[in-house]
Parts: structure tokens; C-alpha cells; sequence
């Protein structure tokens, strides 16, 4: 399998703290990679990183074995290939459901509004929203804006999607419908690297699960081996703490 | 009552909407009663002072008001057609010197370094001297295709306004979360579609009730042209005055601002209510 995604020796610190240490990751075309990890281990500074979001301090980052890392790569262009999925949703308050797909397709793809409505619409259908289009955000529920915003992403067609724990500010009975969502995504083939606290979710639907821990990968293996039979101690009590909370 | 339609009221609910009916009606009983007890107040206290008789002629003679009312209406045309071109000149450049406060990068170090000393000057300088030195001063330039002294007031209105307004401006544009702009960018718009497809436009209507409050004290300003030349309703109100020895056109101007002002305050209040309801409403 060919790596889409290749990240090396990655650093990143804020105001002097180190929240990224020399990380490697390898995603491959049509992997689905997990992180899981303690809160502060990295995870959302790694996502945001891979979409040039935030400076890097060291390390490299290829894309289709590009580095689009190195100085003076258009950063806009590299995000038109990269969809990234937010916690706290982040659509647009002041456009309309389709408004909120359409906006990228139409001002970054200069597509036509005709056909960006069109392709927008099938994607709501798809995932159930077809009736949401015409709807403001703050009408629809935690779990229906979450679907908007990954299906925003989806519209870009993107090669690679991150999603940064897009579960986590959603009620219990609403996690279901976007995880369901995701699981449809991977039997479509899309590559995603995802952080996540759901370790259910990691465990069913990764190819690949990534312990992060202080800003490195510490352990990494098909989730049957990590959740199972984890090799690194830290690994065995982070799930210690997270079996102890009833979250696996 | 904001029950369905087959929806059949307990007696409980039922005996609750009669009891509210009851106080709303008792409610507007008590406000009628009580405003009409302040205004036979205050009528009897202004008419029944002992200099009443005298003010009514000097402030409130219906012959002499009707006299004025032409001049004064003369008057106020200029101050609305002044209001409307400031009012839109100034928006425009008010929201010009925001963005540019707003651009990053250090080529744009010295436009960002003028925007910012555009602000600080023109919401120090007294208008009155901005006025003063553009519609007195610049035409001793003596320079060719000078404009009008309306035009160079005007253009003092202008530049004073879009100082408050910029400001007003780029307070609306920094209260746009940072996770908006993340998203915009991470859907590859360029900074410059991040700000115009997503941070004005919610900038933009978080700030539309104070930029109208900075409009409606526009209006009132306007009037100032006049210590250059040009007759606004207060100045045709003055020389009214000066010739009648009698205050009754001031009077006159001051309701027809009144007037003038009423559309304006009321779509702000409107457009402030929306705006918290949508703040609250979620």
C-alpha cells in the first residue's frame, strides 16, 4: 500500500512546552488511522498540523509524496486537499445549510452554483440532511450539524480526512448517527485519520490504532493487538483508566 | 392558549389563562391611569407657572411657526441629502481603514500603521475643527476644480465618522471566533475569502445596532456645515428667530429632527432586539 499521508520527526510547542516530540505517522491510501491518547497527548496539534494549521518546529510532513511541509507550498492549495473536522462543528452561523457546503466548492473550485447546489444536495441525501438544506445551523441538533460539517468537508472531495474528535460535545443518544456516518465513509474507501475518546469506535473502525502519549506515537498496531494485548505500559494504563471509567 | 389543536385544556390550565387574561387587563388599566395622572401633572405645573403666558408667545406661536415652517423645511432638506451621502461615505470608509487594520503580513506594515493613526487623530480632533480647517482652510489653497464648501463640509463629516465607525467596525470583526477562521482556511479559502465570505458578514450584523446609534448622531451633526455657510434647518430656524424675535422656529426645527430621527431609532431598536434574540435564542 502506498503511504498518502507520511509525517516525520514532527515538533511543535507551544509558549515552550513541548506538545509534539519527534512524532512519526504513516496513513495509508484507505486507512483508517485512530489516535487515541490522554487529552493534552497531541492528537488535535498533530490534525492541525497536517492541515498547516498551525506552525510546525521541526520534522516533515508528505502528501502523496509531496512534502508540503517545505517553505513556500501554498498552504491554501494543500487544505483543498485535506477535509478537517472540528469538536465544536464550526459551521458558519450566517449561511444556510447548502450555503455552508456550497461556499468552498463555489469560491475555491469555482464551480458553478448550479452543479455545487447539486452535488451538495446529493451529499445531504446521502447522509439524510436532504430536508436540513435550506436550514440555519442553529436550528439543527449537536448531531445533525456534525454531519453538515463533515459532509462541508466531503465537498472539497477531498484525499484525506481529519477528523478531531468529532464526537466529543455531542449528547450520548446523538454519537451513534455520526459515527454511523464515518463507518459509511470507510466503506466508500476514504482515507481518514481520526482522533477520538470513543475506543469502541477506534477498535471497530480502524485499520490502524496510534496511541499518542507526551507528543510521540507510542504505540501503534491493528487495534485487535493494541486494545488486546498492548506491549508499551503506558499503553496498558491509559486503557487501565479507561476500562476503570467504563469507556471500553 | 399555546396549546394544539386538538388539545382540550385541563381545568387547571384553563383557570391559569383566565387568571392571566385577568392581570394583563389590569395591567394596561394601571398604565393608562397612571400615565394620564403624570400628564395632567406635568401640564398643570408647565401652565400654571406664573412666566407661562410669556413663553407660550416667545416658544409657541402657532402664526409664527407657521411661517417659519417653509424656511426651516428648506433647511432640513439639505441636512438629509448631507445625511444620506455621509452616512454611506462614511460606512464604506469606515469599513475600509477595519480591513486594513485588519491585513497581515509586513508589507502592509505601513497601511496597517496609517489605519491605526487614521482612528486616533480623527476621534481626537474636535469636529468643529475638522470643520474648520477643511471648509475655511483648504480654499485658501486657492487650487483649481476646488469643490463646494457643502462638499468639503461634508467631506469633514466623513472623515470624522469613519474613525468611530472603523472602530465600531473592527470591534465586530475581532469578536469572530477563531475557530470560524480555522474553518474556512481548512476548507482552502485564501485569507482574503476567509474575511469576506465569512468573518464580515457575521461582523457585520453583530455591530449593526451601533453603527446605526453612530448614524442617528450623524444626523444631528450634519447641521454643523452650517457654520460655514450653507443654511441647515437650525441656521433657518436662527435667522427666522432674528427677525421675529421669537424663539418658535427653533421649536419648529427641533420637532422636525424629532420626526426625522423617529424611523431611524426605531429600526435600530429593532435591529438590537433581533440581535439579542438571536444571542439568547441560540
Amino acid at each position: 500500500m502506498d503511504a498518502l499521508l507520511r509525517c516525520r520527526g514532527l515538533r511543535k510547542e507551544f509558549g515552550g512546552q513541548v506538545v509534539l516530540d519527534g512524532l512519526d505517522l504513516t496513513v495509508a491510501e484507505h486507512q483508517v488511522v485512530a489516535l487515541i491518547g490522554a487529552s493534552g497527548s497531541g492528537k488535535s496539534t498533530l490534525l492541525r498540523c497536517v492541515n498547516l494549521l498551525e506552525e510546525l518546529h521541526d520534522g516533515t510532513i508528505e502528501l502523496d509524496g509531496e512534502e508540503i511541509s517545505a517553505p513556500g507550498v501554498d498552504s491554501d492549495w494543500v487544505r483543498r486537499r485535506i477535509g478537517l473536522v472540528f469538536q465544536s462543528y464550526n459551521l458558519f452561523p450566517h449561511l444556510s445549510v447548502l450555503d455552508n457546503v456550497t461556499l468552498a466548492p463555489r469560491r475555491v473550485h469555482r464551480r458553478p452554483r448550479a452543479e455545487a447546489e447539486a452535488h451538495a444536495r446529493e451529499l445531504l441525501d446521502r447522509v439524510g440532511l436532504a430536508d436540513k438544506a435550506d436550514a440555519y445551523p442553529d436550528r439543527l441538533s449537536g448531531g445533525q450539524q456534525q454531519r453538515v460539517a463533515i459532509v462541508r468537508a466531503l465537498a472539497n472531495s477531498p484525499r484525506l480526512l481529519l477528523l478531531d474528535e468529532v464526537t466529543s460535545a455531542l449528547d450520548p443518544e446523538l454519537v451513534g448517527e455520526v459515527l454511523t456516518m464515518i463507518r459509511d465513509l470507510k466503506a466508500d474507501g476514504m482515507t481518514m485519520l481520526l482522533a477520538t475518546h470513543e475506543m469502541a469506535f477506534a477498535r471497530d473502525v480502524a485499520d490502524q490504532v496510534c496511541f499518542l502519549d507526551a507528543g510521540r506515537v507510542v504505540e501503534a498496531g491493528p487495534p485487535e493487538q493494541v486494545f488486546a494485548a498492548p506491549t508499551q505500559p503506558r499503553t496498558r494504563q491509559f486503557l487501565a483508566r479507561i476500562i476503570e471509567a467504563g469507556r471500553l | 392558549m399555546s396549546t394544539s389543536l386538538h388539545h382540550v385544556p385541563s381545568p387547571a390550565q384553563r383557570a391559569r389563562d383566565a387568571y392571566r387574561q385577568r392581570q394583563t387587563v389590569l395591567s394596561v388599566l394601571v398604565a393608562a391611569a397612571s400615565t394620564a395622572a403624570v400628564g395632567t401633572l406635568l401640564a398643570v405645573a408647565v401652565t400654571g407657572a406664573p412666566g407661562w403666558e410669556r413663553v407660550r408667545q416667545t416658544f409657541l406661536d402657532p402664526e409664527i411657526a407657521r411661517e417659519a415652517l417653509p424656511r426651516v423645511l428648506t433647511g432640513l432638506w439639505l441636512n438629509v441629502r448631507l445625511l444620506v451621502f455621509c452616512a454611506v461615505a462614511a460606512l464604506l470608509l469606515g469599513l475600509l481603514i477595519a480591513i486594513l487594520r485588519t491585513l497581515r503580513g509586513p508589507i502592509f506594515f505601513p497601511i496597517r500603521a496609517l489605519a491605526a493613526s487614521y482612528t486616533y487623530v480623527f476621534r481626537g480632533l474636535p469636529l468643529i475643527i475638522v470643520l474648520y480647517v477643511l471648509t475655511l482652510g483648504t480654499p485658501g489653497l486657492r487650487l483649481q476644480g476646488m469643490p463646494s464648501v457643502l462638499v468639503l463640509g461634508g467631506a469633514a463629516l466623513v472623515l470624522t465618522y469613519s474613525g468611530y465607525l472603523a472602530e465600531v467596525f473592527r470591534a465586530g470583526i475581532e469578536s469572530v471566533h477563531p475557530s470560524q477562521l480555522a474553518a474556512a482556511r481548512s476548507l482552502g479559502l485564501t485569507y482574503r475569502q476567509t474575511v469576506r465570505h465569512v468573518v464580515l458578514p457575521q461582523a457585520v450584523r453583530r455591530v449593526a445596532p451601533p453603527l446605526l446609534n453612530d448614524i442617528v448622531a450623524l444626523q444631528k451633526d450634519v447641521g454643523l456645515v452650517a457654520l460655514a455657510g450653507p443654511i441647515d434647518a437650525v441656521r433657518a430656524a436662527q435667522i427666522a428667530t432674528a427677525q421675529t424675535f421669537n424663539y418658535t422656529p427653533y421649536i419648529v426645527a427641533g420637532v422636525l429632527f424629532v420626526l426625522l430621527a423617529i424611523p431611524l431609532i426605531a429600526v435600530t431598536d429593532r435591529v438590537t432586539l433581533r440581535a439579542a434574540r438571536r444571542q439568547s435564542g441560540g
